[in-house]
Parts: structure tokens; C-alpha cells; sequence
């Protein structure tokens, strides 16, 4: 049994997760991120992606829009924007808002509008994508 | 007690009543949102804590690192945040949160305001502040976005040396009778003094590695921080204007019960009185006739 540490994700408006795992997977800006028990301090930005959790053996997935990892001697903090589990995404939503965020690229005028659709378009791809791997 | 006629009395009555009706009702209202707002505050203090205390751990043992958010420069034009209500009928409310910031102010020339909330706007630019930026209509419901729109326009203000310091003048929510108005400062950031003393305990245990770079991380870690706080003072905000107002809402409907109670006694001696006064003229006049 590999030992364990405390996960915390938190998001504006709720806590995400709260407790003991074996360990995380997250997607950091420098590419994919492997967190076990007693990992050396640091700090993160993540990139929109999935986290991989594993507790009791079995890994669980979730999406995550954007935020940063914090790690501190067994105690690990997540930071997001927005985390849901696969269960929670509301695939047509993200489906709709996936095709708006591409018309917008297409169109694209200011580069902040293309900036801001790019977000989206990740975002909605990365909701789609977790819910999808999740049923194969 | 004399002046007014029972028929006047009468209609006091009718207008007290027609009031405390509708102070009643907002009371009611006002005590259903503020259930709404508490929940949400529970919801999003973990959040707001948690990054308040990332931040402040992380700034405070990047000791040496340079960094535009962190450098204090000499201060000639100071931004405050100012978070209000967009209407009135909440008690000292919006009054408290501008006394608190007019008292952390200087001089008028050197303070520009970002208004949120009607009130605030109004009070600031009825007296000729500088104001960078007003967010109206968003006091009451705050979404996340519209913190990250605050956010961008101080941290613009900042970056372009417009402004050389930032404040967050809010509303502390501790209870439904007690708000507290606090101010904050947002940039530079400092560390503040009881997290100083944790940090020093972190430095026995090791350091803290940042991927990819300290300047890297702090870039990208400020600007949330910002938004965040923000976004925790809004909702705190929110919070305290519903408990400010359930209050006063409630202190007004006894108040008018008070006054209704007061008036019904004189109406009554009122009436009591013209019918002694009738009844007095009815003997006298049987009197006269024997």
C-alpha cells in the first residue's frame, strides 16, 4: 500500500475535493505533473486539463480549468478556476460552447476576443475529452 | 395630542401601516437573499482563505526575487477599490464603507476610485474624485467575471504606472448584526506579519522550488490573487449589504409598530373623549329642560 497525502482542490465556489490519496496526476504548464507522498515543495501553474486522482488503487478523474498546484510537505493544494468530475459536465453545453469558441476563431477581429475564445474552445474540448475517456 | 382630529389620527394610522407593510416585506426579502448570500460565502471562504495563504506563504519565502508586483515604488497616486450598494435602506451600510475609505485617504489629488456600486459611484463623483473605473449593478449578485474585470483594470492601472498602490476598501461579513469595513492592500504585495512569523518555520524545513521560474509562477499567480480577493470582498460585500438591511428592515417595522400603538392610544382617548363630551351635553341639555 503506497502511503498517503492530503489533497485539497479548490475552486470559487466550492471545495472540490478534500482528503487522503495515494497520488495525483496534473497538468502543469511544463507538462504532466506525477505528485506522490513526501514530493519536494514547489508551485505550479496548471494548463486546462485533467487531474488524475488515485485512492485506494483506483485512479478517478476530473476536468480542470486553469489555476496552480501548491505543494508543501504532505499536503498538496490545487488552486482552479473550475473542476468538475466527468458525471458532473454537461456535454451538450460544452458540445455548443466548443462551436461557438471555433466560429469565433474563424471570425476572429481583436486579439483579445481570440485570446479569450482559444480559453474557451480549451476548455470545452477538455470537458469533452475527460467525459469521453471516461466511458471507453 | 390635541391638533390632530380622530379623523386625522385615523389616517396617520392608515400611512404607518401602509409603511411598516412594506418595510415588513423587505424585511422578509431581505432575510431570504441574505440566506442565499450566507450559503454562497461558506461556498467561497475556503477558496478565498486558501489563496490568500498560498500567496502569502509563497511571497514571503521568494525573499530577493524581483518582481513589478512586489517592488514598492514611491507612491505618488493611490487606487482604492471601493465595494457599496447600489440602493439605499441598509442602515449605515454604504456610509460606513466610505467613511473607512475617506479616512485611509490623502489628499484628494492623489487617490483615484474605482466605484462598484451605485452609491459609492455617486458619493465619488459628486465630490469630484478621480474615478478609473465604476462597476454598477453587479453589488448584489457578484459573479467571478466581473471580479476578473476589477481585477484587469487595477492591475492595468498598476502595470502603466498610473497608480502606484492598491486598496480594497470592503465589507467584512461576522455576523447578521455585525459588518465590519475593512480596507486591504492588494499591490504592491506585502507579506503581513503573522504569516511572516510561519514562514519562518518553512525555512528550517526546505525550500520551495517553482517550475518553471519564480518570476514565471508570480506572473501568473498575481493576477488570481487579485481576482480572488476581489471576488471573496464582493461576496463579503453582498453578504454584509443583506444583513445590513434585514436590520435596519427589522428596526423599522418596530419602530412602526411602536408609532401605530401610540397613535391607536390617542385615537382611542380621542374618541373616548367626544363621546364624554356628548354624553355631557346630552344631561345638560335634559337638565335645561326640567
Amino acid at each position: 500500500m503506497a502511503s498517503k497525502f492530503h489533497l485539497e482542490i479548490v475552486t470559487p465556489d466550492r471545495v472540490f475535493y478534500d482528503g487522503e490519496v495515494e497520488m495525483a496526476v496534473v497538468r502543469t504548464s511544463e507538462g504532466d505533473l506525477g505528485i506522490l507522498d513526501e514530493h519536494i515543495s514547489m508551485v505550479s501553474p496548471l494548463k486546462i486539463g485533467k487531474i488524475k486522482i488515485k485512492k485506494d488503487g483506483s485512479f478517478k478523474e476530473a476536468a480542470i480549468a486553469g489555476g496552480f498546484v501548491k505543494v508543501v510537505q504532505g499536503s498538496t493544494t490545487i488552486i482552479a478556476d473550475a473542476a468538475e468530475w466527468p458525471e458532473e459536465i454537461d456535454v451538450q453545453r460544452a458540445k455548443e460552447a466548443k462551436e461557438r469558441a471555433e466560429k469565433r476563431l474563424v471570425a476572429g477581429r481583436e486579439a483579445y476576443d481570440t485570446l479569450r475564445a482559444e480559453i474557451a474552445l480549451k476548455k470545452a474540448t477538455n470537458r469533452i475529452e475527460v467525459v469521453e475517456s471516461r466511458r471507453k | 395630542m390635541a391638533g390632530l382630529g380622530m379623523r386625522g389620527i385615523k389616517r396617520r394610522i392608515k400611512s404607518v401601516n401602509s409603511t411598516k407593510q412594506i418595510t415588513k416585506a423587505m424585511e422578509l426579502v431581505s432575510s431570504a437573499k441574505l440566506r442565499k448570500a450566507r450559503e454562497r460565502l461558506d461556498k467561497t471562504r475556503p477558496y478565498f482563505n486558501t489563496i490568500g495563504k498560498t500567496v502569502q506563504e509563497i511571497i514571503s519565502s521568494t525573499r530577493g526575487i524581483q518582481h513589478e508586483f512586489l517592488k514598492t515604488r514611491e507612491v505618488k497616486k493611490t487606487a482604492y477599490i471601493v465595494i457599496t450598494g447600489d440602493g439605499g435602506l441598509c442602515g449605515g451600510y454604504n456610509t460606513n464603507v466610505i467613511k473607512n475609505a475617506i479616512f485611509h485617504m490623502e489628499e484628494k489629488e492623489r487617490v483615484s476610485v474605482i466605484a462598484i456600486g451605485q452609491k459609492g459611484r455617486d458619493f465619488f463623483r459628486k465630490r469630484g474624485y478621480d474615478l478609473d473605473g465604476e462597476f454598477i449593478h453587479i453589488s448584489e449578485n457578484p459573479s467571478f467575471t466581473d471580479a476578473q474585470n476589477i481585477g484587469k483594470l487595477a492591475i492595468e492601472l498598476y502595470r502603466q504606472e498610473l497608480v502606484d498602490e492598491v486598496y480594497l476598501v470592503y465589507t467584512e461579513f461576522l455576523s447578521t448584526i455585525n459588518q465590519k469595513p475593512k480596507t486591504m492592500k492588494l499591490l504592491p504585495i506585502e507579506a503581513t506579519a503573522e504569516e511572516v512569523v510561519e514562514v519562518k518555520r518553512n525555512d528550517d524545513e526546505e525550500f520551495m522550488s517553482y517550475e518553471p521560474s519564480p518570476e514565471a509562477v508570480l506572473s501568473f499567480l498575481v493576477p488570481k490573487y487579485i481576482e480572488s480577493m476581489i471576488y471573496g470582498a464582493l461576496i463579503e460585500s453582498a453578504t454584509s449589504l443583506q444583513g445590513a438591511r434585514r436590520v435596519a428592515m427589522e428596526s423599522a417595522t418596530d419602530n412602526a409598530s411602536e408609532m401605530i400603538d401610540d397613535l391607536q392610544l390617542q385615537y382611542n382617548r380621542a374618541r373616548q373623549a367626544t363621546i364624554t363630551q356628548e354624553i355631557a351635553e346630552i344631561v345638560g341639555g335634559a337638565e335645561a329642560l326640567k
